[in-house]
C-alpha cells in the first residue's frame, strides 16, 4: 500500500527564549539564552537555583472566552500545551473551533474534526506543591507528625474535588482536543524526554496510513517547580555548579559540561497529509520522511556507554526515509549537558555518521533552553524544521569548548547559511531507555 | 499490504491470581477480588477497600533475575511478572532466533506512586514552623527535608516509562519502546498502537499491555475527591456493580496484563501456537469536556465504529463485548447507549460483561487484562459474568451476562476502554483458524 506523504504546516512553541515560532527562531538566531535565577519560587534552599522559565503569558489569549474557567484544572504543563497548540494552529492557518469562538475567523472550519488527531507527549506532572503540601500539613498529629487517618478522614478535603484532573498526563491532549475540536486518534505518550519524538513519529504514521488527515503533536512539560527540580537532583544529573553563571550553565557536549539545567516549555506542530495541505494551499515547512524508535536493553537508569539505542534509532529513521547518513546535511543531537549521557550520544552519532559528522553543521537548543522533559524534543524538532525551511543553521549556545570525543560541528556566533535538504533529530529518555529519531526533508527535494 | 498481527502469548497479574488459568477459572466462577485495603491503613478514607494483588513475589516469575530489579515499583514488578508469563507462553525463551532490534515494548503503564510518607514529612516541614503552626509553604524548609528524605530510586520509578525500561532490559529487546498514559484507556491504546507498529513494518514482535497500581494513599485520595469510587465499605465484595441501577462508583484494582503480539509469518516460521488475531483498532477523542463523557456517546461510538471498520467486520460478527463498564453512573449509561448506537438491533443479542465487577478497575492496565479475557473467551467458548448485578437499570438494558458465566461460541470480541478526559479506544480480536 502506498504511504501518504506527510508535511509540516504549523509550528507552535513555548520556550524560555520565546513563545511562538518567530520569537523562538529569532532568539536562536540571536544566540539568546533563557536560563536565569528561578523566579517562580524561592530556590535559595536548593542546590540548583537557576532554570529556564517561560516569558509571562496570559492563558486567556489562547483559548475561547468560555473555556477560561477550565484554567482552574490546568497544571502548568497543560497550559504550555494549550499555548503551543494555539500557536501551531494559527501558524498553520487552520480554522478550528477555538479560532472561530475567539472571533478570529468567521468560519467554517477548514479541518474535519473526525479526521483531526492529537498525539501529545507529557511528563510525570508534578503536583502543585503549595496546594498538596499545604493540604498534607493539615493532617498532623499532636506531635506534629503526619497522620494518615487524619488525612483520610479530613485532610484530603483541603484538595479541590477535581484535584486529580490537573495532573493526569493525558489532560494535555484532552484540553487541546476540546479547545480545537480534534476527534480523531488521540494519544498521550509518556516517555520522559523521548515523548515528543515518539508522539510526532506516531502521528506521522497515523496520517501516512490514513487514520487521520491532520494531527497536532509534540509535547510539553514544566520542570521548574520544586518537586520537578528535586527529582533529577536526587539522580545527580543537574548542574549545581553554575548558579552564579546561568547563561553558561547548560553546555551540551562541552569538555567541561557539568549537568543538565531544568526548564519548562514545549512545542506542538501540525502534521498534515500532503494532499490535504495542498487542497487548502497551506504553507509547507518541510516533509517528515523518517521515524525510528529503539530501546536500551542495558539499563533503565543509566546510559549505555556505546549509545547503542541511539544508533539503532538513527539507522532506522534513515532507512525509513530511504536515505543515508551521507545525504544528511544537518544533525540535531539531543545533548543533555551531563557527562555520561553526552558521551554515549556522541559515540552513537560517531558510529552512524563516521567522519561525515564533522563535515556537516550541527545544532542543539539545549544550551539556550535547558531540559524541559517531554517538551524538549518538540522544541528541537521545531528548530530543525525551521533550519530546513529557512536554509539557515542557528548558532548553538555554549558549544565553543567541545569534548574532543564529540565530532559535532556546531555553528558558533552568526547563523550559517546552508542548503539543508535532509536533517535528523533524536531524543531519548534519561531513565527508561526509550529513544526516537526523526528525519525532515526539504519540501520538493524528493528527487535529490 | 498491511501485515497481519496475531497473539502468541499472554500473561497477567490480577487480584484474582497471578497466572492465566487460575485467575480465569475464578472469573468464570464469578469470584470477587475485592476486600478491605491492606496496602496502607485506609480505614479513615471514604473508601477503605480495593481489589489488591495479594501474595505477589517477583522471584516466582523471574527467579534469580528478580534481584536485578531491586527497588522497582509495583507497576514495574507486575509488568515483569506478566511479561515473563507471556514471553514463556509464546515460546520466546530462545533469544538467539530473534532480531532484537525488531522486538519492542508498548505499554499503558501508569505513573508510580508518590513516595508518600517521606513526601508528607517534607510537606509538614515546609508548611509548619518551629512552633508547629501552619504556615504558607516555605520552599527553603521544604527542600532541605525533601532532599534528605526522598531517594533516587523511588523518584525514578514514578516515571510511567520505567516499567518499559525494566522489560527491555529483562527481555533484551531493542525495538520501539513506548508508553502511553491515556488514563483508563491506556493499555487498550498501547495494544492498538503496537499492532499498528507490526502491521506497518516498524517491528515484528511487541510485548504489549499495561500495568498500574493506584492503590496508594494519594491515588485513593484523587479518586475519592472526584467521588468516583464506590463507598460501600460495609459490603465491599458487592461494591463493584457495573450496569446495576444501584451502582455508586468504581472499585480500584491493580495488576498487569501483557500480550505477545507477533507478525503472522514470523509466528508461523517459529511454529508457535496462535491464540487469536488482532483485527481492529479505533482511537478517538470526545473533544467534549474534561469532566464528562459526551452525552450521546459520540467518541465511544466512533471508536467502536473505527475498530469494526478497520477489521472489515460488522456488529453481527461480534459475539462478546468486554465493556469498559466501570460501575459509575455516567460511564455505564453512555457505554450502553453507544453500543446500541453502533450495534442497532443486534445490541440486545450480543453478550456484554465487565470483569471490573470482579477485579476492580486496573486503570491503565484495565484494557490489557480485559483483552486477555477476550482471548480466553474465544479459546474456551465461555464469557465471564458481570457479578453483583441485581437491579436492572432502564438506561442499561442490554445483556450483561449477569452473575454467571456463559458457554457460547465466540468468534470475535470487541473490547472497550474509555479514559478520563475523553480518549476512547476499542480493539477487535478474532478467533484464529
Amino acid at each position: 500500500m502506498n504511504k501518504r506523504r506527510v508535511v509540516i504546516t504549523g509550528l507552535g512553541v513555548a520556550t524560555p527564549i520565546g513563545i511562538g515560532i518567530d520569537a523562538f527562531w529569532e532568539g536562536l538566531l540571536q544566540k539568546r539564552c533563557g536560563i536565569r535565577r528561578v523566579e517562580a519560587f524561592d530556590p535559595s534552599g536548593m542546590p540548583v537555583r537557576i532554570a529556564g522559565e517561560l516569558p509571562a503569558f496570559q492563558l486567556g489569549d489562547f483559548i475561547p472566552k468560555a473555556y477560561r474557567k477550565s484554567a482552574k484544572v490546568m497544571a502548568r504543563d497543560i497550559m504550555i500545551a494549550v499555548v503551543s497548540a494555539y500557536h501551531a494552529v494559527t501558524d498553520a492557518k487552520l480554522v478550528t473551533k477555538c479560532i472561530i469562538e475567539r472571533g478570529e475567523h468567521p468560519g467554517p472550519t477548514n479541518v474535519d474534526s473526525t479526521r483531526f488527531g492529537a498525539n501529545i507527549g507529557a511528563g510525570l506532572i508534578c503536583a502543585d506543591l503549595h496546594e498538596l503540601a499545604g493540604a498534607l500539613a493539615t493532617a498532623a498529629d499532636e506531635q506534629g507528625r503526619f497522620d494518615l487517618l487524619r488525612w483520610g478522614a479530613e485532610g484530603m478535603n483541603n484538595l479541590t474535588p477535581l484535584w486529580l484532573l490537573k495532573f493526569l498526563p493525558n489532560m494535555l491532549a484532552c484540553h487541546v482536543t476540546i479547545v480545537h475540536d480534534a476527534q480523531a486518534p488521540s494519544n498521550t505518550i509518556t516517555c520522559s524526554e523521548a515523548s515528543s519524538h515518539l508522539a510526532i513519529g506516531e502521528a506521522y504514521r497515523t496520517i501516512a496510513r490514513g487514520d487521520a488527515d491532520v494531527c497536532i503533536c509534540g509535547g510539553a512539560e514544566s520542570k521548574t517547580n520544586p518537586m520537578a527540580m528535586t527529582r533529577p537532583l536526587l539522580c545527580g544529573r543537574v548542574n549545581i555548579e553554575d548558579n552564579d553563571a546561568p547563561a553558561r550553565a547548560s553546555r551540551p557536549f562541552a569538555a567541561d559540561r557539568a549537568g543538565s539545567v531544568p526548564s519548562e516549555g514545549g512545542g506542538l506542530v501540525i502534521l498534515e497529509a500532503l494532499d490535504h495541505a495542498r487542497s487548502r494551499s497551506a504553507k509547507i515547512y518541510g516533509e517528515i520522511t523518517g521515524f525510528g524508535a529503539a530501546s536500551s536493553a542495558s539499563s533503565w537508569s543509566a546510559p549505555d556507554p556505546s549509545g547503542r539505542a541511539i544508533a539503532i534509532a538513527l539507522r532506522k529513521a534513515l532507512a525509513d526515509a530511504e536515505t543515508s547518513a551521507d545525504r544528511i546535511n544537518l544533525v540535531a543531537p539531543f545533548g543533555t549537558g551531563t557527562h555520561n549521557y553526552d558521551s554515549a550520544e556522541s559515540a552513537a552519532w560517531n558510529e552512524v555518521f563516521g567522519t561525515w559528522l564533522s563535515e556537516i553543521p550541527a545544532m542543539t537548543t539545549r544550551g539556550a533552553v535547558g531540559m524541559n522533559g517531554a517538551g524538549t524534543g518538540a522544541i528541537d524538532f521545531a528548530a530543525t524544521v525551521m533550519a530546513v525551511a529557512r536554509n539557515t543553521v542557528p548558532p548553538s549556545v555554549n558549544t565553543s569548548n567541545p569534548d574532543p570525543a564529540s565530532r559535532f560541528n556546531f555553528v558558533q556566533d552568526d547563523p550559517k547559511d546552508a542548503r539543508v535538504t535532509h536533517a535528523i533529530t533524536v531524543s531519548y529518555a534519561l531513565a527508561g531507555g526509550q529513544t526516537a529519531a526523526l528525519v525532515v526533508r526539504r519540501f520538493g527535494e524528493e528527487r535529490s | 499490504m498491511k501485515r497481519r498481527v496475531v497473539i502468541t502469548g499472554i500473561g497477567w497479574v490480577t487480584p484474582l491470581g497471578h497466572d492465566i488459568e487460575s485467575a480465569w477459572k475464578r472469573m468464570l466462577a464469578g469470584d470477587s477480588g475485592v476486600a478491605p485495603t491492606t496496602l496502607f491503613d485506609a480505614s479513615a478514607f471514604p473508601t477503605s477497600f480495593s481489589a489488591q494483588v495479594r501474595d505477589f513475589e517477583l522471584a516466582k516469575f523471574l527467579g534469580v533475575d528478580a534481584a536485578r530489579h531491586e527497588g522497582a515499583s509495583r507497576n514495574s514488578r507486575f509488568a515483569l511478572a506478566a511479561s515473563a508469563q507471556a514471553w514463556r507462553d509464546a515460546g520466546l525463551g530462545d533469544h538467539a532466533l530473534l532480531d532484537r532490534t525488531r522486538v519492542g515494548v508498548y505499554l499503558g503503564g501508569g505513573e508510580g506512586p508518590l513516595d508518600f510518607f517521606p513526601f508528607a514529612e517534607a510537606a509538614l516541614a515546609g508548611c509548619r514552623n518551629k512552633l508547629g503552626e501552619l504556615t504558607p509553604l516555605d520552599t527553603v524548609r521544604w527542600s532541605e527535608t525533601a532532599l534528605r528524605v526522598l531517594n533516587q530510586t523511588n523518584e525514578l520509578e514514578q516515571d510511567p516509562n520505567l516499567a518499559g525500561g525494566h522489560l527491555a532490559v529483562q527481555f533484551r529487546v531493542e525495538g520501539p519502546n513506548v508508553n502511553t498514559l491515556t488514563a483508563c484507556a491506556a493499555s487498550t491504546q498501547a495494544i492498538g498502537e503496537a499492532t499498528r507498529l507490526i502491521q506497518y513494518g516498524d517491528a515484528d514482535v511487541m510485548i504489549s499491555g499495561g500495568t498500574h497500581s493506584m492503590i496508594h494513599p494519594l491515588g485513593v485520595t484523587g479518586f475519592s475527591r472526584l467521588t468516583a469510587l464506590s463507598t460501600r465499605n460495609d459490603s465491599c465484595s458487592t461494591a463493584s456493580r457495573p450496569f446495576d441501577r444501584t451502582r455508586d462508583g468504581f472499585v480500584l484494582g491493580e495488576g498487569s496484563g501483557i500480550l505477545i503480539l507477533e507478525e503472522l509469518e514470523h509466528a508461523r516460521r517459529r511454529g508457535v501456537r496462535i491464540l487469536a488475531e488482532i483485527v481492529g483498532y479505533g482511537s478517538t477523542a470526545d473533544a467534549f469536556r474534561i469532566t464528562d463523557i459526551h452525552e450521546d456517546g459520540r467518541g465511544a461510538m466512533a471508536a467502536m465504529q473505527r475498530a469494526l471498520q478497520s477489521a472489515g467486520m460488522s456488529p453481527k460478527d461480534i459475539d462478546y463485548i468486554s465493556a469498559h463498564g466501570t460501575g459509575t453512573e455516567e460511564n455505564d449509561k453512555i457505554e450502553s447507549l453507544a453500543i446500541r448506537g453502533v450495534f442497532g438491533e443486534d445490541a440486545k443479542k450480543v453478550a456484554i460483561s465487565s470483569i471490573k465487577s470482579m477485579v476492580g478497575h486496573l486503570i491503565a492496565a484495565a484494557g490489557a487484562v480485559e483483552l486477555i479475557t477476550c482471548v480466553l473467551a474465544i479459546r474456551d467458548g465461555a464469557v465471564p459474568p458481570t457479578i453483583n448485578y441485581q437491579t436492572p437499570d432502564p438506561n442499561c438494558d442490554l445483556d450483561y451476562v449477569p452473575n454467571a458465566a456463559r458457554k457460547i461460541p465466540v468468534r470475535a470480541c470487541l473490547s472497550n476502554s474509555f479514559g478520563f478526559g475523553g480518549q476512547n479506544d476499542t480493539l477487535v480480536v478474532k478467533a484464529w483458524k
